[in-house]
């Protein structure tokens, strides 16, 4: 991979895009034999790779929107990796058909055999129906693409004209966006995961998962950086400053995932009321208790101590590990929130799994790199390009 | 050069902005001078590295009297609830320590947020009524327009005639004595 040092176009493009492509069709083609032999497993566990992703996707808006809104000057050099990230919306879209697909498969209160027996799900029935519950998705997707493509056509157009008064518009679609953006998330956790357990509520949800989906795109982003410096590509552009202030982030949101998790908890151990606690006696019993345990050291416990010291934010190698790490973590959590429905006790850990999750993410990350690649890599139009450049840690 | 003093605290620059104050602290660290210190009206960035500034210890002292808080708080709400006065609440068991968890917390912060206050403060050696530089009218432009470099006599590099001319060499505007009495 080479980058001209001035225009910070790619010159020469490495093979990341091609792998990524021929992993992600390989990986696809397999699940799909996974489907023939397993559907049930094949959904559930397409389910969790998909929002993997998608998470991945959304943090990717979350990151520009808010760089955006504020005008943030030490993240423009790595805002069009963000920029990028949340180009893959649409083709998540795509990738949310098999969903629609199997919902009768991974969601009961779709049967109505089942809704006429069950008393609560009737009274959620104007709610959790298969037409509305696709119109949603529908307007989710809608809201989110509209708003990924804007912000990146005029990121883009800022880089031709060098306007200026393109960062007032950037703001003014960010600030709508931004509301937007956190109803939509809240409600898309709803619907596709914690509907899965139509009786169980939780009205913090679409937090919980939306800080696992930041967690998991700042990573995302720190493992692309690392790829850049690893291939001896814009070190004096994006700086171990940029890195050092990414992992400040991530340690901030550790925490916040943290507090977000415990806060849902907390209350229904508290309250101790059954249809509440029966979601998490269904992950604290057997093999999913040791799944549990590892989500609270892993996803939390171990990354607030490994980053806690400002000499670890600026390692480059305890970066790349925690990165990993984290993203590894993350889809335990989808894991967890997802499978338990389908395995009551046990933990059945299937090849579908692997296979779905590098289906969708060799796709996801050939179609990201192209995008990413085929434009200057830095937003060159920026006036504050230079200031973030030479931004330094105090 | 007024000298208004009989035992001397040091030498007082100016200098005429921040670029300046920025390349004299980076001459005065070559030059190999251990006690000098600058004042500006505001931070200026940089500065730490000009003048070769160790990052404070207070993240340490911070972390260790978190972690005791931490360990302290938690065996004390376990003596409490568990061992001195168990008490069975809500059916839940004696050491419930998920109700626990916020106290700790809480106890966790407050104890690591005055000690960052408490030890900001000593480690600036603060509070301080006096200081010799104040005998100086000139350093009251400190607050508003006034970029100075202090080098204490005490500074085994320091000599009263070599240390004025040297302040003068690197682009002071102006240096006087400073006196250590009121």
């Amino acid at each position: 991979m080479q980058v001209d040092p001035k225009t910070y176009r790619v010159t020469e493009n490495s093979k990341v895009g091609i792998i990524g492509l021929i992993i992600g069709i390989v990986g696809l083609a397999l699940s799909g034999i996974g489907y023939m032999t397993d559907s049930a497993q094949f959904f559930h566990s397409y389910l969790v790779a998909f929002f993997f992703w998608l998470t991945i996707a959304l943090g990717g808006l979350f990151f520009t929107l808010l760089h955006d809104l504020v005008q943030a000057k030490w993240s423009i050099v790595i805002r069009r990796i963000a920029e990028s990230i949340m180009t893959v919306l649409p083709l998540m879209a795509l990738f949310a058909i098999p969903v629609f697909l199997g919902i009768h498969e991974l969601y009961h209160w779709s049967h109505a055999d089942v809704v006429a027996h069950d008393e609560i799900l009737q009274k959620k029935a104007g709610y959790l129906n298969v037409t509305f519950f696709i119109i949603r998705a529908v307007v989710y997707f809608a809201i989110w693409i509209i708003f990924a493509l804007l912000l990146y056509k005029k990121s883009l157009q800022m880089d031709k004209t060098k306007d200026s008064s393109i960062l007032v518009k950037l703001r003014r679609i960010s600030a709508p966006g931004m509301i937007l953006f956190a109803l939509t998330s809240t409600f898309a956790a709803f619907d596709w995961l914690m509907s899965l357990d139509p009786h169980w509520y939780s009205t913090i949800f679409g937090v919980y998962v939306f800080s696992g989906s930041f967690l998991a795109v700042l990573s995302f982003i720190i493992l692309v950086v690392l790829y850049q410096r690893h291939n001896e590509v814009m070190r004096q552009t994006v700086t171990v400053e940029h890195c050092h202030d990414l992992a400040k982030l991530t340690f901030g949101f550790v925490i916040f995932w943290a507090y977000m998790g415990f806060s849902q908890y907390f209350l229904m151990w508290y309250a101790n009321i059954p249809e509440e606690t029966v979601w998490y006696l269904h992950r604290w019993q057997g093999d999913w208790k040791d799944i549990s345990l590892v989500i609270i050291f892993g996803h939390f416990a171990i990354p607030f101590v490994v980053l806690i010291t400002r000499a670890a934010k600026r390692s480059f190698p305890v970066l790349l590990v925690i990165s990993v790490w984290l993203l590894f973590v993350h889809w335990v959590d989808l894991y967890w929130l997802v499978l338990p429905n389908l395995y009551n006790h046990e933990v059945h850990l299937s090849w579908i799994d692997l296979t779905t999750m590098v289906g969708i993410g060799g796709v996801f990350v050939w179609y990201f790199w192209r995008r990413y690649t085929s434009q200057p890599l830095v937003p060159i139009g920026d006036p504050g390009l230079q200031k973030s450049i030479d931004f330094v840690n105090i | 050069m007024p000298d208004n003093s009989r035992n001397i605290y040091g030498v007082l620059a100016e200098f005429d902005g921040p670029a300046s104050l920025l390349k004299a602290a980076r001459q005065m660290r070559e030059a190999g001078f251990t006690k000098y210190d600058c004042h500006s009206p505001f931070a200026i960035h940089g500065m730490d590295k000009a003048m070769g500034l160790k990052r404070s210890p207070l993240g340490y002292f911070i972390g260790t009297v978190g972690l005791t808080a931490l360990v302290g708080m938690t065996y004390f709400i376990y003596w409490t609830s568990a061992v001195d006065y168990p008490l069975v609440i809500s059916g839940k068991p004696y050491f419930s320590y998920q109700a626990f968890v916020p106290v700790i917390f809480a106890i966790t912060i407050l104890f690591s947020a005055i000690t960052a206050t408490l030890g900001m403060f000593i480690l600036n050696r603060l509070p301080q009524l006096f200081h010799p530089l104040f005998n100086s009218p000139q350093f009251k432009k400190v607050t508003d327009s006034g970029f100075f470099v202090s080098v204490e006599a005490s500074d085994p590099k320091f000599n009263k005639v070599e240390t004025v001319s040297f302040l003068q060499t690197i682009g002071a505007t102006e240096v006087e004595l400073i006196g250590d009495e009121q």
